[in-house]
């Protein structure tokens, strides 16, 4: 060993350990500015929505607006807030991630403790027929004539029942739950559970931040999505708040479309957007950092194990 | 109870008889008996696979089926299988459909570049990530550069059609670099431009998570013999890190061809319009506006089932190569 610093530096840490190299320093100084741009990159967007939300028209269409709100007013924010076809409609992304989070949440479930049975009979039967949906899908036509001629739509069962099972989130449930503690099972059988019971009493207790994360997976997927409420709801009071704002994007573009001289309604509409974008974001944005640090380990778990 | 040896004997009356009687049964039975004997003992856990079940045959394989209807006529109304079988009609008429060729040439564009940069970026992010010592800006940095993959695709589209407006950002630059404004939304020449490095922005900060764990999971006793051996530093993460990393990387890779017919499809819906028609229609976006919005279901469907074929072969070839070349596959 050659002669170390007398800060001991983190034991785990194995690479690191070496003396940095002059090379390396300056790599460390480059390598600081990429991450800080990557960093910056990445946070702008959401920092200039905020700007032009909370800004006065004419500076918009001056293009005077970057990170700061300039003629700050919430005047747009008190518009598009009282407009009942927002509120229906944010009612409704609410309403329809609940109803389909719960739903998805369940037949995953129950389908990942059926697979994560290694001494079933038919297991990998089991497990191919999810794993090939993944590979192969229906189209977006037989999908919809399904949809259609099973009478859902208009309804929520049009959102909530074909998107409900993800397989990437059943085979990272399915990983979970075959790391548990066989003998745990076996105690609960002993003690006369019988399967529903051991899986309702013994494993879910012991899944509880695994149920949780996939839990948060399926409900931002189903808050985020769009495209199934589109093709499938004819009427504006049920439209999820994504198609709201998707509905917004539209008209803009037609609008810009159109001719450049109708100006001061495209950049109303551009202020309406990002105020109704910001508001649409904002539930993301305020759980995100508590929520984060679960999918990471989420995905990593479904990685590592399979 | 703490043992778990004295299982066996308190269990139902098949779950008793599994140990002692399963070994005579195999030489003697026929195989159905077993599966009779596995469904009277398992038929709780079965149970629970039902809704499930139901949930892929219909919602996943019976679509399948009912792709059907791209060699039958279909009529709004009639039978959902189609009303009488008409062949290879309607793929001969995509097949001979130059919007069609229009369509799938620029689908293979867009997932071309999709590929070449939505790949490679997140491992080199993973790398740069991995050299930051100090652990609370390492945190900062994956936090921030994950939350875009949380973002709705309608969000994600109003941002791009803010930033690239005539008064956004973008456009800001451009004018005080003393050009004039570009309509870049509204030019074909753009569009793939945009579309890459919308899609970049939004998963390359996700796409690092795997390769991060991967890398937590590198010997350290790798890198040891590595500086034993004189490697500097860029040496050992060519010998020892991109080794290390190689089976996520094809692991990703194989599932990143799967998906590059599928190009995203809804994010090209939310952007493009009549105007960047030239560039940005992709087979999806053409099958959407055959079928749904003018209501050539069996002609839309055949050309997403031609899709939805080349995607399955991409996959199975992509995963064979890897198995034989690496010896990595999915399955």
């Amino acid at each position: 060993m050659t002669i170390d610093k007398s800060r001991t530096p983190r034991p785990t840490l194995g690479p690191r350990r070496h003396r940095p190299t002059r090379g390396y320093r300056i790599f460390q100084v480059v390598n600081a500015l990429i991450l800080t741009g990557v960093v910056v990159v990445t946070l702008y967007p959401f920092v200039n929505i905020v700007a032009r939300s909370l800004s006065e028209n004419a500076y918009i269409i001056a293009g005077q607006v970057n990170l700061v709100p300039r003629g700050f007013n919430l005047d747009t924010y008190q518009l598009v807030m009282s407009d009942p076809l927002f509120w229906t409609n944010y009612r409704n992304t609410v309403v329809y991630t609940v109803v389909s989070t719960i739903i998805a949440m369940v037949l995953t479930v129950c389908y990942a403790y059926v697979l994560s049975k290694q001494h079933l009979r038919g297991r990998t039967a089991l497990v191919g027929i999810a794993v090939f949906t993944m590979f192969f899908t229906g189209g977006l036509i037989p999908n919809y004539i399904l949809v259609t001629s099973l009478g859902l739509r208009n309804t929520i069962w049009a959102v909530a029942l074909p998107n409900a099972i993800s397989v990437f989130n059943l085979l990272v449930m399915k990983a979970f739950f075959e790391g548990l503690p066989v003998e745990l099972e076996e105690a609960a059988a002993v003690d006369g559970l019988n399967t529903y019971g051991t899986l309702l009493r013994i494993v879910l207790p012991l899944s509880k931040a695994m149920v949780a994360t996939m839990l948060l997976f399926y409900a931002v997927s189903f808050w985020n999505s769009w495209f199934t409420a589109f093709l499938y709801m004819d009427r504006l009071e049920l439209f999820p708040v994504t198609v709201y704002l998707r509905n917004l994007i539209a008209g803009a573009t037609d609008a810009t479309s159109v001719g450049s001289n109708a100006g001061d309604v495209v950049q109303s509409a551009a202020t309406i957007q990002s105020v109704t974008i910001v508001l649409t974001v904002l539930p993301i944005l305020i759980v995100y950092p508590f929520i984060q640090r679960y999918f990471v380990s989420g995905v990593t778990l479904g990685a590592v194990k399979g | 109870m703490s043992t778990p040896r004295v299982a066996e004997p308190p269990t139902d009356a098949p779950g008793a008889g599994r140990a002692a009687a399963r070994p005579v049964a195999r030489r003697t039975r026929p195989p159905s008996r077993s599966w009779r004997r596995s469904l009277r003992r398992d038929w709780q856990l079965y149970s629970l696979a039902i809704l499930p079940l139901l949930f892929f045959l219909i919602f996943r394989y019976l679509p399948m089926i009912g792709n059907v209807i791209a060699f039958r006529r279909f009529e709004p109304g009639g039978n959902v299988f189609g009303e009488y079988w008409v062949g290879l009609r309607y793929v001969r008429l995509f097949l001979s459909d130059p919007t069609f060729w229009h369509v799938f040439t620029n689908t293979l564009v867009l997932g071309a570049l999709t590929l070449l940069f939505c790949f490679p970026l997140p491992i080199m992010l993973a790398l740069l990530l991995n050299e930051v010592r100090t652990r609370a800006l390492k945190q900062f940095v994956q936090s921030v550069s994950y939350l875009p993959h949380f973002l709705s695709i309608v969000i994600v589209a109003a941002m791009v059609m803010q930033l690239l407006s005539v008064d956004g950002t973008v456009n800001q630059l451009v004018r005080s670099v003393g050009g004039d404004p570009v309509q870049f939304i509204q030019q074909s020449e753009w569009f793939r431009t945009i579309y890459v490095s919308s899609e970049v922005w939004q998963t390359v900060g996700w796409g690092t998570i795997l390769y991060l764990a991967a890398l937590t999971h590198i010997d350290d006793g790798l890198y040891e013999a590595a500086r034993i051996d004189g490697a500097n530093r860029w040496r050992q993460t060519w010998h020892v890190t991109l080794p290390g990393i190689r089976p996520t990387m094809m692991t990703l890779l194989i599932l990143n061809i799967g998906t590059f017919m599928a190009v995203g499809f809804e994010k090209i819906l939310l952007i493009y319009n009549p105007l960047t028609y030239p560039t940005a229609d992709v087979i999806a976006t053409y099958l959407y506006r055959v079928g749904i919005v003018s209501g050539n279901l069996s002609y839309a469907a055949a050309i997403g089932l031609f899709e939805a074929v080349i995607g399955l072969t991409l996959v199975l070839s992509a995963n064979a190569i890897s198995r034989r070349t690496v010896g990595t596959s999915l399955w």
